[in-house]
């Protein structure tokens, strides 16, 4: 096999007997972000598998939603998923609205997605950080942070909290934007270009970046269909699927984006390396929604009228929404009382932690953090 | 495919394993018989005209006062971005269904997160242990009668107030 | 560090106790033990903007290392059998700040079935620090709050005799 581009001969216990270790790695690790363990049947520096054990951040939301109201669950909402709290909002508010069959106003739909983007960036900003961090670079990781602060003084000029927004209302959003806040927002956008070329030159074209990811766990199309793999890991191995695109939603269709795909630029198609990639072109298209948002925003109401005792009629209904770590689908059925009878989120996180497993088969042992990292995968939202 | 055409073809397919199809609906979902759910799984995603390639979701909802378990399956296919939505009942005493693991690898984690949680049993899945409680959990919490216990390993599970 | 007294040519004096605390409260090492919601204001705290490596306090990855755990996050009750064993791990002096709602008392999780509502019922906890969750400002506050009482502890007092037993 290949490492950091040397061939060297692996020795796979044909010629020395050796044993099998079991390693234990977390709940407690540095480089598992957040509480995910896992068990490593190992053979030397070989990995036969990780065994992966979830479960110590599951904060039992879907049960909550039962006992707190349609409106009472926004706030628990933010914790599916910490990082990109917004597009939980917002599946949230999407699902209630298609169960009560509210219509949300234009410039409501507008804010919801100027939000969702800035999160966007912000939410691929921590996974590459970490990602880089972890493989052990540790300057480009404050360059991220840098901008990520940034992001989240906007956000906090939007809804005055900085991680756990709760924005949007069902309807719509809580708050018009404030007053001023295009032109910070572009201001930001125009110096955040310069910092997206500096972060190429860092990183993205750095040799030992690319050497440690290059060719490590790489998907096929296939498997990433069968183990229902979402978002930009999805991307990586080249499928061109987007729910912003392909089951439109909000006004997306009104804004034109591309969605880039994985070409194993560094190896093969869908490594690590791609799924690095495929993040950072990611977050240049949000500064194009962006811009493009500012451009097209109308005037009017920002939330529609919705009772406070919401009671949707009986019923159960998905939806999907492009999350920051891709599809998320939401279900929830209704019996015509004012609290959801169920809701079920089904996260990015989740379907890439269940294919670890597979994945971890015959690689190195310090291939495993690069795996992690590049799947970008967040504790909670695996958990719940 | 519109949802009435793929109920169409499930319907030519396996005309008595299909109860009820409901085409009004927001989402259109058919009520299949749970011990076929397999091979209407394999069908769906091996069909020339269907190819649900993807199982997006699977949840697992307790009807109490119907006295079932309803087990709902998301399907999708990337190739012709058409869904459909499969509902599966099992008797909520003893909830027992087929595994869908040999069609969608997906399934193996969200069956795990279905029996951890509402305690249905899936047949010859490979890996049926509990994924997200602990290992010596008593009870499924998603399930409407579940008591919260009073404490786990000596830890209480509740908290006076002190506003009180 | 209060000086008892100070001469010119840079010599201080103080207590031998102080200067002990003063040592140790200039090297709080944290471990690397993000929970939740809160581990990303904790990484946010030791970032570029707030730095609390200026306080002296730095993270490390190994409980055997470390002098503070930060509790951050929602503690479930898996988890908080382990953070036992955690903070067995970590050698005495040892302290627990408790970040967030979630950590001091179950938060927004009061209604879960597997949270455990609060830190304080696993492990003693020095500093409860609020918010949901605070800020990278009200954990440096938390910091240099546990710094004030790390000056106020002795550590070379005169022991209790122990009478001979005859």
């Amino acid at each position: 096999m290949s490492i950091a581009g040397f061939e060297v001969e692996v020795d796979r216990g044909r010629g020395l007997e050796t044993e099998e270790m079991t390693l234990n790695m977390g709940p407690q690790h540095p480089s598992t972000h957040g509480v995910l363990r896992f068990v490593v049947k190992a053979d030397g520096e070989i990995m036969r598998r990780a065994i992966p054990d979830v479960g110590y951040l599951h904060r039992s939301i879907e049960k909550i939603s039962e006992k707190v109201g349609y409106h009472g669950f926004m706030p628990y909402t933010d914790r599916v998923d910490y990082v990109a709290a917004m597009f939980c909002n917002q599946g949230w508010g999407m699902v209630t609205e298609k169960l009560a069959d509210i219509e949300v106003p234009k410039r409501g739909e507008y804010c919801r997605v100027i939000a969702a983007e800035l999160n966007r960036i912000s939410s691929h900003l921590l996974s590459v950080g970490t990602m880089i961090l972890d493989i052990g670079a540790i300057t480009p990781f404050f360059h991220a942070f840098r901008e990520r602060e940034k992001i989240n003084d906007l956000l906090e000029e939007l809804c005055g909290a900085r991680l756990t927004y709760n924005y949007m209302r069902i309807g719509g959003v809580a708050w018009d934007l404030p007053p001023g806040y295009e032109e910070k927002v572009l201001a930001f956008l125009s110096q955040f270009d310069r910092m997206l070329e500096e972060y190429d030159d860092l990183v993205t074209s750095n040799k030992l970046f690319r050497a440690r990811c290059s060719g490590v766990a790489a998907i096929s199309p296939a498997d990433a269909a069968a183990y229902n793999l979402v978002g930009p890991n999805l991307r990586a191995c080249g499928v061109r699927y987007d729910v912003r695109r392909d089951e439109p939603y909000s006004v997306y269709p009104e804004l034109e984006f591309d969605v880039p795909v994985g070409t194993g630029s560094a190896g093969a198609v869908g490594d690590s390396f791609d799924r690095y990639l495929v993040r950072i072109l990611e977050i240049k298209e949000s500064i194009k929604i962006l811009r493009q948002c500012f451009q097209q925003i109308p005037d009017g109401p920002v939330v529609a009228k919705v009772p406070r005792k919401l009671k949707p009629p009986a019923g159960d209904v998905q939806i999907r929404v492009e999350s920051a770590r891709g599809d998320m689908s939401w279900y929830a059925v209704s019996d015509g009382s004012e609290f959801p009878y169920r809701c079920k989120v089904r996260t990015g996180s989740f379907a890439a932690m269940g294919m670890i497993e597979e994945l971890s088969k015959g690689l190195m042992l310090a291939d495993l953090v690069t795996v992690i990292a590049s799947l970008d995968i967040v504790a909670p939202e695996v958990d719940r | 495919m519109e949802a009435a055409e793929i109920h169409a073809a499930l319907r030519d397919k396996f005309s008595d394993k299909i109860s009820a199809t409901d085409e009004a609906a927001k989402d259109p979902s058919a009520v299949v018989d749970g011990a076929a759910i397999r091979e209407i799984c394999a069908f769906l995603r091996d069909d020339e005209r269907l190819r649900f390639d993807v199982l997006n979701n699977q949840t697992g909802v307790d009807y109490k006062a119907e006295g079932y378990i309803e087990v709902v399956y998301h399907l999708y296919s990337y190739e012709y971005r058409h869904g459909v939505v499969l509902k599966a009942r099992a008797n909520r005493d003893e909830p027992v269904l087929p595994s869908v693991e040999e069609v969608w690898k997906a399934a193996n984690w969200l069956e795990r997160e279905i029996y951890d949680l509402l305690g249905v049993k899936f047949l010859d899945h490979t890996d049926l242990r509990r994924l997200l409680m602990p290992e010596d959990w008593v009870g499924y919490p998603l399930r409407k009668d579940f008591v919260e216990p009073e404490e786990y390993h000596g830890i209480s599970t509740t908290r006076e107030s002190l506003l009180r | 560090m209060s000086l008892v007294n100070s001469f010119s040519q840079g010599v201080v004096t103080t207590t031998a106790d102080q200067f002990l605390n003063w040592t140790r409260k200039s090297s709080v090492w944290w471990m690397l033990f993000g929970l939740a919601c809160c581990a990303i204001e904790l990484m946010q705290t030791q970032g570029p903007r707030s730095d609390v490596d200026r306080f002296g306090a730095a993270p490390r990855a190994s409980p055997r290392q470390s002098d503070l755990m930060v509790v951050a996050g929602t503690l479930t009750l898996k988890m908080a059998l382990r953070t036992k064993v955690l903070y067995d791990q970590m050698p005495e002096p040892r302290y627990v700040i408790s970040m967030g709602a979630c950590a001091s008392c179950g938060g927004l999780f009061q209604l879960a079935y597997s949270v455990c509502d609060g830190v304080d019922k696993v492990i003693p906890v020095d500093v409860y620090v609020p918010g949901c969750p605070p800020r990278p400002e009200a954990l440096t506050e938390g910091i240099l709050k546990l710094q004030e009482k790390m000056m106020t502890e002795t550590w070379l007092v005169k022991r209790p005799t122990v009478e001979a037993h005859a």
